[in-house]
Protein backbone atom coordinates (compact mmCIF):
# COMPACT_ATOMS: atom_id res chain seq x y z
CA UNK A 1 0.00 0.00 0.00
CA UNK A 2 1.27 3.45 -0.85
CA UNK A 3 2.32 5.97 1.74
CA UNK A 4 -0.48 8.17 0.49
CA UNK A 5 -2.99 5.60 1.73
CA UNK A 6 -1.49 5.63 5.23
CA UNK A 7 -1.57 9.45 5.30
CA UNK A 8 -5.35 9.51 5.04
CA UNK A 9 -6.60 10.85 8.40
CA UNK A 10 -9.32 8.19 8.82
CA UNK A 11 -6.83 5.38 8.07
CA UNK A 12 -4.38 7.01 10.46
CA UNK A 13 -7.02 7.21 13.21
CA UNK A 14 -7.89 3.51 12.88
CA UNK A 15 -4.29 2.42 12.40
CA UNK A 16 -3.22 4.13 15.65
CA UNK A 17 -5.85 2.17 17.58
CA UNK A 18 -5.87 -1.10 15.62
CA UNK A 19 -3.02 -1.60 13.11
CA UNK A 20 -5.22 -3.66 10.81
CA UNK A 21 -4.22 -1.96 7.54
CA UNK A 22 -0.50 -2.50 8.08
CA UNK A 23 -1.32 -6.09 9.11
CA UNK A 24 -3.11 -6.70 5.80
CA UNK A 25 -0.32 -4.91 3.92
CA UNK A 26 2.33 -7.10 5.55
CA UNK A 27 0.30 -10.28 4.95
CA UNK A 28 -0.77 -10.01 1.32
CA UNK A 29 0.24 -6.50 0.28
CA UNK A 30 3.26 -4.45 -0.71
CA UNK A 31 4.70 -4.98 2.77
CA UNK A 32 5.28 -8.70 2.20
CA UNK A 33 8.65 -9.27 0.51
CA UNK A 34 8.37 -12.35 -1.74
CA UNK A 35 11.13 -14.22 -3.58
CA UNK A 36 11.23 -12.79 -7.09
CA UNK A 37 11.59 -16.19 -8.80
CA UNK A 38 8.31 -17.90 -7.77
CA UNK A 39 6.79 -19.98 -10.58
CA UNK A 40 3.15 -20.94 -11.18
CA UNK A 41 3.31 -23.85 -8.72
CA UNK A 42 3.24 -21.13 -6.03
CA UNK A 43 -0.29 -20.12 -7.11
CA UNK A 44 -1.98 -23.11 -5.55
CA UNK A 45 -1.95 -22.00 -1.90
CA UNK A 46 -3.82 -18.76 -2.52
CA UNK A 47 -6.15 -20.47 -5.02
CA UNK A 48 -7.03 -23.06 -2.35
CA UNK A 49 -7.79 -20.20 0.03
CA UNK A 50 -10.15 -18.62 -2.51
CA UNK A 51 -11.95 -21.94 -3.08
CA UNK A 52 -12.30 -22.41 0.71
CA UNK A 53 -14.05 -19.02 0.81
CA UNK A 54 -16.34 -20.01 -2.08
CA UNK A 55 -17.22 -23.25 -0.25
CA UNK A 56 -18.05 -21.42 2.98
CA UNK A 57 -20.20 -18.80 1.24
CA UNK A 58 -22.19 -21.30 -0.89
CA UNK A 59 -22.45 -23.66 2.11
CA UNK A 60 -24.00 -20.99 4.33
CA UNK A 61 -26.68 -20.26 1.71
CA UNK A 62 -27.33 -23.97 1.02
CA UNK A 63 -27.82 -24.58 4.75
CA UNK A 64 -30.77 -22.16 4.61
CA UNK A 65 -32.71 -24.63 2.43
CA UNK A 66 -31.38 -27.94 3.74
CA UNK A 67 -33.18 -30.10 6.33
CA UNK A 68 -30.97 -32.45 8.36
CA UNK A 69 -33.55 -35.17 8.97
CA UNK A 70 -33.56 -38.69 7.49
CA UNK A 71 -37.10 -38.24 6.17
CA UNK A 72 -36.46 -34.84 4.54
CA UNK A 73 -32.74 -34.52 3.76
CA UNK A 74 -32.85 -36.19 0.33
CA UNK A 75 -36.05 -34.32 -0.63
CA UNK A 76 -34.68 -31.00 0.62
CA UNK A 77 -31.64 -31.41 -1.62
CA UNK A 78 -33.92 -32.19 -4.58
CA UNK A 79 -35.92 -29.08 -3.69
CA UNK A 80 -32.70 -27.05 -3.73
CA UNK A 81 -32.04 -28.47 -7.21
CA UNK A 82 -35.53 -27.79 -8.61
CA UNK A 83 -37.33 -25.06 -6.68
CA UNK A 84 -34.86 -22.84 -4.82
CA UNK A 85 -33.72 -19.88 -6.96
CA UNK A 86 -30.26 -20.72 -8.29
CA UNK A 87 -30.20 -23.64 -5.84
CA UNK A 88 -28.84 -25.90 -8.58
CA UNK A 89 -25.99 -23.47 -9.17
CA UNK A 90 -25.08 -23.11 -5.51
CA UNK A 91 -25.14 -26.88 -5.00
CA UNK A 92 -23.09 -27.66 -8.10
CA UNK A 93 -20.53 -24.99 -7.12
CA UNK A 94 -20.37 -26.43 -3.60
CA UNK A 95 -20.10 -30.06 -4.81
CA UNK A 96 -17.45 -29.40 -7.45
CA UNK A 97 -15.77 -26.82 -5.20
CA UNK A 98 -14.95 -29.67 -2.82
CA UNK A 99 -13.20 -31.53 -5.63
CA UNK A 100 -11.37 -28.36 -6.73
CA UNK A 101 -10.21 -27.76 -3.14
CA UNK A 102 -8.66 -31.23 -3.02
CA UNK A 103 -7.05 -30.91 -6.47
CA UNK A 104 -5.47 -27.58 -5.47
CA UNK A 105 -4.33 -28.76 -2.05
CA UNK A 106 -2.86 -32.01 -3.40
CA UNK A 107 -0.86 -30.05 -6.01
CA UNK A 108 0.16 -27.58 -3.28
CA UNK A 109 1.46 -30.54 -1.19
CA UNK A 110 3.35 -32.11 -4.10
CA UNK A 111 4.85 -28.65 -4.77
CA UNK A 112 6.07 -28.56 -1.17
CA UNK A 113 7.56 -32.05 -1.52
CA UNK A 114 9.35 -31.24 -4.80
CA UNK A 115 10.91 -27.97 -3.67
CA UNK A 116 11.61 -29.07 -0.07
CA UNK A 117 9.31 -26.42 1.41
CA UNK A 118 8.86 -28.60 4.54
CA UNK A 119 12.51 -28.28 5.53
CA UNK A 120 14.01 -26.23 8.34
CA UNK A 121 12.84 -23.60 9.30
CA UNK A 122 9.38 -24.38 7.82
CA UNK A 123 8.62 -27.69 9.61
CA UNK A 124 5.71 -26.31 11.64
CA UNK A 125 4.27 -24.59 8.60
CA UNK A 126 4.22 -28.01 6.90
CA UNK A 127 2.75 -29.79 9.95
CA UNK A 128 -0.06 -27.23 10.25
CA UNK A 129 -0.73 -28.01 6.58
CA UNK A 130 -1.07 -31.72 7.40
CA UNK A 131 -3.69 -30.82 10.03
CA UNK A 132 -5.51 -28.71 7.45
CA UNK A 133 -5.66 -31.77 5.15
CA UNK A 134 -7.01 -33.94 7.98
CA UNK A 135 -9.68 -31.35 8.81
CA UNK A 136 -10.57 -31.12 5.10
CA UNK A 137 -11.01 -34.88 4.90
CA UNK A 138 -13.30 -34.97 7.93
CA UNK A 139 -15.34 -32.06 6.54
CA UNK A 140 -15.64 -33.58 3.07
CA UNK A 141 -16.63 -36.98 4.46
CA UNK A 142 -19.40 -35.54 6.64
CA UNK A 143 -20.61 -33.22 3.89
CA UNK A 144 -20.98 -36.18 1.55
CA UNK A 145 -23.37 -37.83 4.03
CA UNK A 146 -25.77 -34.87 4.12
CA UNK A 147 -27.68 -35.49 0.81
CA UNK A 148 -28.67 -38.88 2.32
CA UNK A 149 -28.23 -40.88 -0.87
CA UNK A 150 -27.15 -44.51 -1.06
CA UNK A 151 -23.43 -43.64 -1.27
CA UNK A 152 -23.83 -41.14 1.59
CA UNK A 153 -25.32 -43.81 3.80
CA UNK A 154 -23.05 -46.71 2.90
CA UNK A 155 -19.89 -44.63 2.72
CA UNK A 156 -20.69 -43.37 6.22
CA UNK A 157 -21.36 -46.95 7.38
CA UNK A 158 -18.04 -48.25 6.08
CA UNK A 159 -15.98 -45.31 7.37
CA UNK A 160 -17.56 -45.16 10.85
CA UNK A 161 -17.18 -48.94 11.14
CA UNK A 162 -13.43 -48.44 10.78
CA UNK A 163 -13.42 -47.31 14.41
CA UNK A 164 -14.76 -50.71 15.52
CA UNK A 165 -11.26 -52.00 14.73
CA UNK A 166 -10.02 -50.29 17.90
CA UNK A 167 -9.43 -53.08 20.44
CA UNK A 168 -11.91 -53.49 23.35
CA UNK A 169 -13.71 -50.10 23.18
CA UNK A 170 -14.18 -50.10 19.37
CA UNK A 171 -17.89 -50.96 19.39
CA UNK A 172 -18.66 -48.37 22.08
CA UNK A 173 -16.88 -45.72 20.02
CA UNK A 174 -18.97 -46.59 16.96
CA UNK A 175 -22.24 -46.46 18.95
CA UNK A 176 -21.13 -43.11 20.35
CA UNK A 177 -20.31 -41.76 16.87
CA UNK A 178 -23.69 -42.92 15.57
CA UNK A 179 -25.76 -41.92 18.60
CA UNK A 180 -27.66 -45.18 18.03
CA UNK A 181 -27.17 -48.70 16.74
CA UNK A 182 -26.84 -47.79 13.08
CA UNK A 183 -26.35 -44.70 10.92
CA UNK A 184 -29.62 -42.86 11.52
CA UNK A 185 -31.15 -39.47 12.27
CA UNK A 186 -28.86 -38.65 15.25
CA UNK A 187 -25.85 -39.35 13.03
CA UNK A 188 -27.14 -37.11 10.24
CA UNK A 189 -27.79 -34.27 12.70
CA UNK A 190 -24.34 -34.35 14.25
CA UNK A 191 -22.64 -34.63 10.87
CA UNK A 192 -24.49 -31.50 9.75
CA UNK A 193 -23.38 -29.71 12.90
CA UNK A 194 -19.72 -30.71 12.40
CA UNK A 195 -19.83 -30.03 8.67
CA UNK A 196 -20.85 -26.45 9.47
CA UNK A 197 -18.23 -26.08 12.21
CA UNK A 198 -15.12 -27.59 10.62
CA UNK A 199 -14.67 -25.13 7.70
CA UNK A 200 -14.22 -22.38 10.26
CA UNK A 201 -11.66 -24.53 12.06
CA UNK A 202 -9.90 -24.93 8.70
CA UNK A 203 -10.07 -21.15 8.23
CA UNK A 204 -8.40 -20.66 11.62
CA UNK A 205 -5.73 -23.26 10.73
CA UNK A 206 -5.09 -21.46 7.42
CA UNK A 207 -4.57 -18.26 9.41
CA UNK A 208 -1.94 -20.00 11.59
CA UNK A 209 -0.41 -21.54 8.43
CA UNK A 210 0.01 -18.04 6.97
CA UNK A 211 1.34 -16.68 10.23
CA UNK A 212 4.08 -19.33 10.19
CA UNK A 213 4.69 -18.63 6.49
CA UNK A 214 5.31 -14.94 7.08
CA UNK A 215 7.97 -15.55 9.72
CA UNK A 216 10.46 -17.08 7.28
CA UNK A 217 8.70 -16.05 4.04
CA UNK A 218 7.92 -18.24 1.05
CA UNK A 219 10.28 -20.91 -0.16
CA UNK A 220 11.16 -20.64 -3.87
CA UNK A 221 12.04 -22.91 -6.82
CA UNK A 222 15.77 -22.65 -6.04
CA UNK A 223 15.24 -23.51 -2.38
CA UNK A 224 17.87 -20.98 -1.27
CA UNK A 225 17.15 -18.48 1.50
CA UNK A 226 16.34 -14.83 0.88
CA UNK A 227 19.65 -13.05 1.47
CA UNK A 228 18.63 -9.46 0.95
CA UNK A 229 16.15 -7.02 -0.61
CA UNK A 230 17.61 -7.68 -4.08
CA UNK A 231 16.14 -11.23 -3.87
CA UNK A 232 12.55 -10.09 -3.34
CA UNK A 233 9.70 -8.16 -4.89
CA UNK A 234 6.56 -6.97 -3.04
CA UNK A 235 3.68 -9.48 -2.96
CA UNK A 236 1.37 -6.71 -4.20
CA UNK A 237 1.12 -6.01 -7.09
CA UNK A 238 3.48 -8.65 -8.51
CA UNK A 239 2.02 -11.82 -7.02
CA UNK A 240 -1.52 -10.58 -6.58
CA UNK A 241 -1.62 -10.19 -10.36
CA UNK A 242 0.08 -13.56 -10.92
CA UNK A 243 -2.42 -15.27 -8.57
CA UNK A 244 -5.27 -13.47 -10.32
CA UNK A 245 -4.14 -14.90 -13.65
CA UNK A 246 -4.07 -18.37 -12.07
CA UNK A 247 -7.54 -17.72 -10.66
CA UNK A 248 -8.79 -17.03 -14.19
CA UNK A 249 -7.46 -20.38 -15.42
CA UNK A 250 -8.87 -22.16 -12.35
CA UNK A 251 -12.31 -20.62 -12.88
CA UNK A 252 -12.41 -21.81 -16.50
CA UNK A 253 -11.62 -25.34 -15.28
CA UNK A 254 -13.96 -25.15 -12.24
CA UNK A 255 -16.91 -23.63 -14.14
CA UNK A 256 -16.52 -26.14 -16.96
CA UNK A 257 -17.48 -28.84 -14.47
CA UNK A 258 -20.16 -26.73 -12.76
CA UNK A 259 -21.98 -25.96 -16.02
CA UNK A 260 -21.13 -28.83 -18.38
CA UNK A 261 -20.30 -31.89 -16.27
CA UNK A 262 -21.63 -31.15 -12.77
CA UNK A 263 -21.84 -34.80 -11.73
CA UNK A 264 -18.50 -35.85 -13.22
CA UNK A 265 -16.85 -36.29 -9.81
CA UNK A 266 -19.95 -37.85 -8.18
CA UNK A 267 -21.51 -41.30 -8.02
CA UNK A 268 -24.89 -41.86 -9.71
CA UNK A 269 -25.95 -44.06 -6.76
CA UNK A 270 -26.10 -40.98 -4.58
CA UNK A 271 -29.24 -39.89 -6.43
CA UNK A 272 -30.99 -42.93 -4.94
CA UNK A 273 -32.34 -42.22 -1.46
CA UNK A 274 -30.52 -44.01 1.37
CA UNK A 275 -31.89 -47.49 2.10
CA UNK A 276 -30.49 -49.14 5.25
CA UNK A 277 -31.54 -52.58 3.98
CA UNK A 278 -29.86 -52.54 0.56
CA UNK A 279 -26.11 -52.20 0.08
CA UNK A 280 -25.06 -50.91 -3.36
CA UNK A 281 -23.04 -53.55 -5.24
CA UNK A 282 -19.91 -51.41 -5.35
CA UNK A 283 -19.19 -48.86 -2.63
CA UNK A 284 -16.58 -46.29 -3.63
CA UNK A 285 -15.61 -43.13 -1.81
CA UNK A 286 -15.18 -39.77 -3.53
CA UNK A 287 -12.13 -39.63 -5.82
CA UNK A 288 -9.96 -37.71 -3.35
CA UNK A 289 -10.15 -40.61 -0.87
CA UNK A 290 -9.39 -43.39 -3.38
CA UNK A 291 -5.63 -43.74 -2.68
CA UNK A 292 -6.35 -44.00 1.05
CA UNK A 293 -9.18 -46.47 0.44
CA UNK A 294 -6.73 -48.64 -1.54
CA UNK A 295 -4.28 -48.56 1.39
CA UNK A 296 -7.09 -49.49 3.81
CA UNK A 297 -7.93 -52.60 1.82
CA UNK A 298 -4.35 -53.63 1.00
CA UNK A 299 -3.23 -54.71 4.47
CA UNK A 300 -3.52 -58.45 5.22
CA UNK A 301 -3.50 -60.11 8.68
CA UNK A 302 -0.06 -59.44 10.15
CA UNK A 303 0.88 -61.51 13.18
CA UNK A 304 -1.66 -60.60 15.89
CA UNK A 305 -3.02 -57.51 14.13
CA UNK A 306 -6.19 -58.23 12.14
CA UNK A 307 -6.47 -57.03 8.54
CA UNK A 308 -9.17 -54.60 9.65
CA UNK A 309 -7.09 -52.94 12.38
CA UNK A 310 -3.95 -53.06 10.23
CA UNK A 311 -5.78 -51.38 7.35
CA UNK A 312 -7.06 -48.59 9.58
CA UNK A 313 -3.59 -48.00 11.05
CA UNK A 314 -2.03 -47.93 7.57
CA UNK A 315 -4.67 -45.54 6.22
CA UNK A 316 -4.29 -42.97 9.00
CA UNK A 317 -0.53 -43.62 9.04
CA UNK A 318 -0.27 -42.75 5.35
CA UNK A 319 -1.26 -39.16 6.17
CA UNK A 320 0.33 -38.84 9.59
CA UNK A 321 3.70 -39.97 8.19
CA UNK A 322 3.85 -36.62 6.41
CA UNK A 323 4.37 -34.99 9.82
CA UNK A 324 7.73 -36.77 10.06
CA UNK A 325 8.86 -35.81 6.55
CA UNK A 326 11.03 -32.82 7.66
CA UNK A 327 13.12 -35.21 9.76
CA UNK A 328 13.10 -38.18 7.40
CA UNK A 329 14.69 -36.06 4.67
CA UNK A 330 18.22 -35.23 5.85
CA UNK A 331 19.43 -33.54 2.68
CA UNK A 332 20.60 -29.95 3.29
CA UNK A 333 19.45 -28.98 -0.22
CA UNK A 334 15.77 -28.06 -0.46
CA UNK A 335 14.90 -27.93 -4.13
CA UNK A 336 14.73 -31.13 -6.20
CA UNK A 337 16.29 -29.09 -9.04
CA UNK A 338 19.64 -29.74 -7.42
CA UNK A 339 18.90 -33.31 -6.33
CA UNK A 340 19.15 -35.50 -9.47
CA UNK A 341 18.10 -38.78 -7.81
CA UNK A 342 15.41 -37.44 -5.51
CA UNK A 343 13.88 -35.57 -8.45
CA UNK A 344 13.25 -38.84 -10.30
CA UNK A 345 12.03 -40.65 -7.20
CA UNK A 346 9.61 -37.79 -6.53
CA UNK A 347 7.90 -38.50 -9.84
CA UNK A 348 7.86 -42.24 -9.11
CA UNK A 349 6.06 -41.37 -5.87
CA UNK A 350 3.52 -39.22 -7.74
CA UNK A 351 2.86 -42.14 -10.12
CA UNK A 352 2.50 -44.48 -7.11
CA UNK A 353 -0.20 -42.17 -5.66
CA UNK A 354 -2.10 -42.29 -8.97
CA UNK A 355 -1.82 -46.11 -9.06
CA UNK A 356 -3.23 -46.24 -5.51
CA UNK A 357 -6.13 -44.06 -6.63
CA UNK A 358 -6.78 -46.34 -9.59
CA UNK A 359 -6.71 -49.43 -7.34
CA UNK A 360 -9.08 -47.72 -4.89
CA UNK A 361 -11.62 -47.21 -7.66
CA UNK A 362 -11.69 -50.94 -8.46
CA UNK A 363 -13.05 -53.89 -6.51
CA UNK A 364 -10.27 -55.81 -4.72
CA UNK A 365 -11.51 -59.04 -6.34
CA UNK A 366 -11.14 -57.57 -9.82
CA UNK A 367 -8.26 -58.58 -12.07
CA UNK A 368 -6.15 -56.42 -14.42
CA UNK A 369 -4.57 -58.45 -17.25
CA UNK A 370 -4.29 -61.48 -14.98
CA UNK A 371 -2.96 -59.49 -12.01
CA UNK A 372 -5.39 -59.20 -9.05
CA UNK A 373 -6.00 -55.60 -7.96
CA UNK A 374 -5.28 -56.72 -4.42
CA UNK A 375 -1.64 -57.39 -5.37
CA UNK A 376 -1.25 -54.09 -7.20
CA UNK A 377 -2.71 -52.36 -4.14
CA UNK A 378 -0.36 -54.16 -1.77
CA UNK A 379 2.71 -53.42 -3.90
CA UNK A 380 1.86 -49.73 -4.27
CA UNK A 381 1.00 -49.42 -0.55
CA UNK A 382 4.36 -50.98 0.33
CA UNK A 383 6.07 -48.53 -2.03
CA UNK A 384 4.20 -45.56 -0.54
CA UNK A 385 5.56 -46.29 2.94
CA UNK A 386 8.98 -47.34 1.61
CA UNK A 387 9.26 -43.93 -0.10
CA UNK A 388 9.04 -42.17 3.26
CA UNK A 389 10.72 -44.66 5.55
CA UNK A 390 13.61 -45.93 3.39
CA UNK A 391 13.99 -44.14 0.07
CA UNK A 392 13.88 -40.54 1.31
CA UNK A 393 16.26 -41.04 4.29
CA UNK A 394 18.73 -43.13 2.25
CA UNK A 395 18.73 -40.90 -0.82
CA UNK A 396 19.11 -37.80 1.32
CA UNK A 397 22.32 -39.25 2.79
CA UNK A 398 23.79 -41.02 -0.26
CA UNK A 399 22.91 -38.60 -3.06
CA UNK A 400 25.46 -35.98 -4.09
CA UNK A 401 23.43 -32.85 -4.79
CA UNK A 402 24.42 -30.25 -7.34
CA UNK A 403 25.54 -26.87 -6.01
CA UNK A 404 22.60 -24.49 -5.61
CA UNK A 405 23.26 -20.89 -6.66
CA UNK A 406 24.60 -18.43 -4.14
CA UNK A 407 21.43 -16.35 -4.08
CA UNK A 408 18.13 -15.88 -5.87
CA UNK A 409 19.39 -12.65 -7.41
CA UNK A 410 22.60 -14.24 -8.70
CA UNK A 411 20.67 -17.08 -10.35
CA UNK A 412 18.08 -14.82 -11.93
CA UNK A 413 20.39 -12.11 -13.25
CA UNK A 414 23.08 -14.45 -14.65
CA UNK A 415 20.66 -16.93 -16.06
CA UNK A 416 22.60 -17.53 -19.29
CA UNK A 417 25.92 -17.99 -17.51
CA UNK A 418 24.53 -20.17 -14.69
CA UNK A 419 22.84 -22.77 -16.84
CA UNK B 1 1.67 -15.23 58.54
CA UNK B 2 5.27 -14.13 58.99
CA UNK B 3 6.77 -17.28 57.48
CA UNK B 4 6.61 -16.22 53.84
CA UNK B 5 10.29 -16.99 53.26
CA UNK B 6 10.42 -20.36 55.05
CA UNK B 7 10.82 -23.63 53.12
CA UNK B 8 7.47 -24.77 54.59
CA UNK B 9 5.80 -22.00 52.71
CA UNK B 10 7.19 -23.28 49.43
CA UNK B 11 5.74 -26.73 49.95
CA UNK B 12 2.44 -25.20 51.08
CA UNK B 13 2.31 -23.15 47.89
CA UNK B 14 3.16 -26.23 45.84
CA UNK B 15 0.38 -28.11 47.57
CA UNK B 16 -2.10 -25.30 46.94
CA UNK B 17 -1.09 -25.06 43.29
CA UNK B 18 -1.29 -28.82 42.70
CA UNK B 19 -4.62 -29.21 44.46
CA UNK B 20 -6.08 -26.23 42.56
CA UNK B 21 -4.95 -27.72 39.26
CA UNK B 22 -6.27 -31.17 40.24
CA UNK B 23 -9.68 -29.84 41.29
CA UNK B 24 -9.80 -27.73 38.13
CA UNK B 25 -8.97 -30.74 35.95
CA UNK B 26 -11.61 -32.93 37.61
CA UNK B 27 -14.14 -30.11 37.32
CA UNK B 28 -13.36 -29.61 33.62
CA UNK B 29 -13.70 -33.37 33.07
CA UNK B 30 -17.08 -33.40 34.81
CA UNK B 31 -18.23 -30.44 32.75
CA UNK B 32 -17.16 -32.08 29.47
CA UNK B 33 -18.78 -35.44 30.22
CA UNK B 34 -22.38 -34.27 29.52
CA UNK B 35 -21.21 -33.02 26.11
CA UNK B 36 -19.64 -36.38 25.32
CA UNK B 37 -22.49 -38.46 26.69
CA UNK B 38 -25.08 -36.37 24.81
CA UNK B 39 -23.71 -38.02 21.68
CA UNK B 40 -24.52 -41.53 22.97
CA UNK B 41 -27.90 -43.12 22.06
CA UNK B 42 -30.83 -41.19 23.59
CA UNK B 43 -33.54 -42.77 25.75
CA UNK B 44 -36.07 -43.01 22.89
CA UNK B 45 -33.46 -44.66 20.66
CA UNK B 46 -32.76 -47.20 23.40
CA UNK B 47 -36.51 -47.76 23.93
CA UNK B 48 -36.98 -49.10 20.40
CA UNK B 49 -34.70 -51.99 21.15
CA UNK B 50 -36.84 -55.12 20.63
CA UNK B 51 -38.61 -56.57 17.59
CA UNK B 52 -41.17 -59.43 17.46
CA UNK B 53 -41.12 -61.79 14.47
CA UNK B 54 -43.88 -64.19 13.37
CA UNK B 55 -42.23 -67.28 11.86
CA UNK B 56 -45.34 -68.98 10.37
CA UNK B 57 -45.19 -67.47 6.85
CA UNK B 58 -41.56 -68.46 6.25
CA UNK B 59 -41.39 -71.73 4.27
CA UNK B 60 -38.45 -74.11 4.49
CA UNK B 61 -35.52 -72.79 2.43
CA UNK B 62 -36.79 -69.20 2.63
CA UNK B 63 -35.36 -66.19 4.41
CA UNK B 64 -36.78 -62.88 5.55
CA UNK B 65 -35.10 -59.69 6.71
CA UNK B 66 -36.55 -57.80 9.67
CA UNK B 67 -35.39 -54.51 11.16
CA UNK B 68 -34.11 -54.48 14.74
CA UNK B 69 -32.51 -51.33 16.20
CA UNK B 70 -32.26 -49.97 12.66
CA UNK B 71 -30.22 -52.99 11.60
CA UNK B 72 -31.28 -55.81 9.27
CA UNK B 73 -31.76 -59.19 10.97
CA UNK B 74 -31.70 -62.32 8.79
CA UNK B 75 -34.23 -65.01 9.75
CA UNK B 76 -33.64 -68.18 7.74
CA UNK B 77 -35.73 -71.36 7.75
CA UNK B 78 -32.92 -73.78 7.01
CA UNK B 79 -33.32 -77.00 5.04
CA UNK B 80 -32.17 -80.32 6.51
CA UNK B 81 -29.26 -80.35 4.05
CA UNK B 82 -28.10 -76.88 5.16
CA UNK B 83 -28.23 -77.88 8.82
CA UNK B 84 -26.26 -81.03 8.06
CA UNK B 85 -23.52 -79.10 6.18
CA UNK B 86 -23.30 -76.54 8.96
CA UNK B 87 -22.98 -79.18 11.68
CA UNK B 88 -20.43 -81.26 9.75
CA UNK B 89 -17.79 -78.49 9.54
CA UNK B 90 -14.61 -79.20 11.52
CA UNK B 91 -13.65 -76.44 13.99
CA UNK B 92 -10.15 -76.30 12.50
CA UNK B 93 -11.57 -75.07 9.18
CA UNK B 94 -13.14 -71.99 10.79
CA UNK B 95 -11.67 -68.49 11.04
CA UNK B 96 -13.82 -67.72 14.10
CA UNK B 97 -14.49 -71.21 15.56
CA UNK B 98 -18.03 -71.70 16.83
CA UNK B 99 -20.27 -74.78 16.58
CA UNK B 100 -23.56 -74.55 14.71
CA UNK B 101 -25.35 -75.56 17.96
CA UNK B 102 -23.99 -72.45 19.71
CA UNK B 103 -25.49 -70.24 17.01
CA UNK B 104 -29.12 -71.50 17.04
CA UNK B 105 -31.80 -72.34 19.57
CA UNK B 106 -33.78 -74.51 17.16
CA UNK B 107 -31.62 -75.84 14.29
CA UNK B 108 -34.16 -74.99 11.55
CA UNK B 109 -34.24 -71.28 12.51
CA UNK B 110 -31.03 -69.33 11.98
CA UNK B 111 -31.39 -65.78 13.32
CA UNK B 112 -28.53 -63.31 13.02
CA UNK B 113 -27.69 -59.66 12.37
CA UNK B 114 -27.25 -59.24 8.62
CA UNK B 115 -24.26 -56.92 8.82
CA UNK B 116 -20.88 -57.97 7.54
CA UNK B 117 -18.38 -57.95 10.42
CA UNK B 118 -15.80 -56.36 8.15
CA UNK B 119 -17.07 -52.85 7.49
CA UNK B 120 -20.83 -53.08 7.90
CA UNK B 121 -22.24 -53.83 4.44
CA UNK B 122 -25.25 -56.13 4.08
CA UNK B 123 -24.28 -59.55 2.68
CA UNK B 124 -26.25 -60.96 -0.25
CA UNK B 125 -27.95 -64.38 -0.16
CA UNK B 126 -31.37 -63.64 1.34
CA UNK B 127 -33.16 -64.00 -2.01
CA UNK B 128 -32.82 -67.12 -4.12
CA UNK B 129 -31.58 -64.97 -7.03
CA UNK B 130 -28.66 -63.54 -5.07
CA UNK B 131 -25.13 -65.02 -4.86
CA UNK B 132 -24.58 -67.08 -1.72
CA UNK B 133 -20.81 -67.34 -1.88
CA UNK B 134 -18.59 -70.39 -2.01
CA UNK B 135 -20.07 -71.93 1.15
CA UNK B 136 -23.74 -71.68 0.25
CA UNK B 137 -24.62 -69.10 2.87
CA UNK B 138 -24.08 -65.37 2.31
CA UNK B 139 -21.66 -63.28 0.28
CA UNK B 140 -20.68 -59.69 1.02
CA UNK B 141 -20.22 -57.77 -2.24
CA UNK B 142 -18.25 -54.90 -0.72
CA UNK B 143 -14.97 -56.63 0.02
CA UNK B 144 -15.69 -60.29 -0.78
CA UNK B 145 -16.42 -62.10 2.51
CA UNK B 146 -18.03 -65.56 2.26
CA UNK B 147 -20.28 -66.91 5.04
CA UNK B 148 -21.51 -70.52 5.38
CA UNK B 149 -25.01 -71.90 6.10
CA UNK B 150 -24.50 -71.08 9.78
CA UNK B 151 -23.45 -67.49 9.00
CA UNK B 152 -19.85 -68.22 9.95
CA UNK B 153 -17.01 -66.44 8.16
CA UNK B 154 -15.12 -68.83 5.89
CA UNK B 155 -13.19 -66.66 3.44
CA UNK B 156 -12.46 -62.97 2.93
CA UNK B 157 -11.50 -59.96 5.08
CA UNK B 158 -14.25 -60.17 7.74
CA UNK B 159 -12.78 -61.22 11.11
CA UNK B 160 -15.92 -62.59 12.85
CA UNK B 161 -19.02 -64.69 12.23
CA UNK B 162 -22.29 -62.86 11.62
CA UNK B 163 -23.51 -61.79 15.06
CA UNK B 164 -26.31 -63.78 16.70
CA UNK B 165 -28.49 -61.32 18.64
CA UNK B 166 -30.12 -62.17 21.97
CA UNK B 167 -33.61 -63.57 21.24
CA UNK B 168 -36.21 -65.84 22.82
CA UNK B 169 -39.22 -67.84 21.61
CA UNK B 170 -42.41 -66.27 22.96
CA UNK B 171 -44.45 -69.13 21.43
CA UNK B 172 -43.42 -71.90 19.01
CA UNK B 173 -43.80 -69.51 16.09
CA UNK B 174 -43.01 -66.08 17.55
CA UNK B 175 -39.57 -64.75 18.41
CA UNK B 176 -38.65 -61.64 20.35
CA UNK B 177 -35.31 -60.20 19.25
CA UNK B 178 -33.43 -57.99 21.71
Amino acid sequence: MSNKFFENPVIKWVEYRLPIFSFIDESVGSGYPTPKNLNYWWNFGSLAGIVLTILIVTGIVLAMSYTPHVDYAFESVERIMRDVNYGWLLRYIHMNGGSMFFILVYIHMFRGMYYGSYKEPRELLWIIGVFIVLAMMATAFMGYVLPWGQMSFWGATVITNLFSAVPIIGDSIVTWLWGGFSIDNPTLNRFFSFHYLLPFVIFALVFVHLWALHVHKSNNPLGVDIKGPEDTIPFHPYYTIKDLYGLGILMIFFMFFVFFAPNFFGEPDNYIKADPLVTPPHIVPEWYFLPFYAILRAVPDIWFISAKLGGVIAMFGSILILILLPWLDRSPVRSARFRPIYRQLFWVFVVDCFILGWVGANSPDAVFHGIPFLWIGQASTAYYFAHFLFIIPLVSILEKPKMPPESINAAVTNKGAAS
Amino acid sequence: MNETASPDDKTRRDFLLLSTVAVGAVGTGLAIWPLVDAMNPAADTLALSTTDVDLTPIAEGQSITVVWQGKPVFVRHRTAAEIKTAEAVAMIDLIDPQTDKDRVTKPQWLIMVGICTHLGCIPLGQKSSEPKGEYGGWFCPCHGSHYDTSGRIRKGPAPKNLVVPAYKYLTDTTVKIG
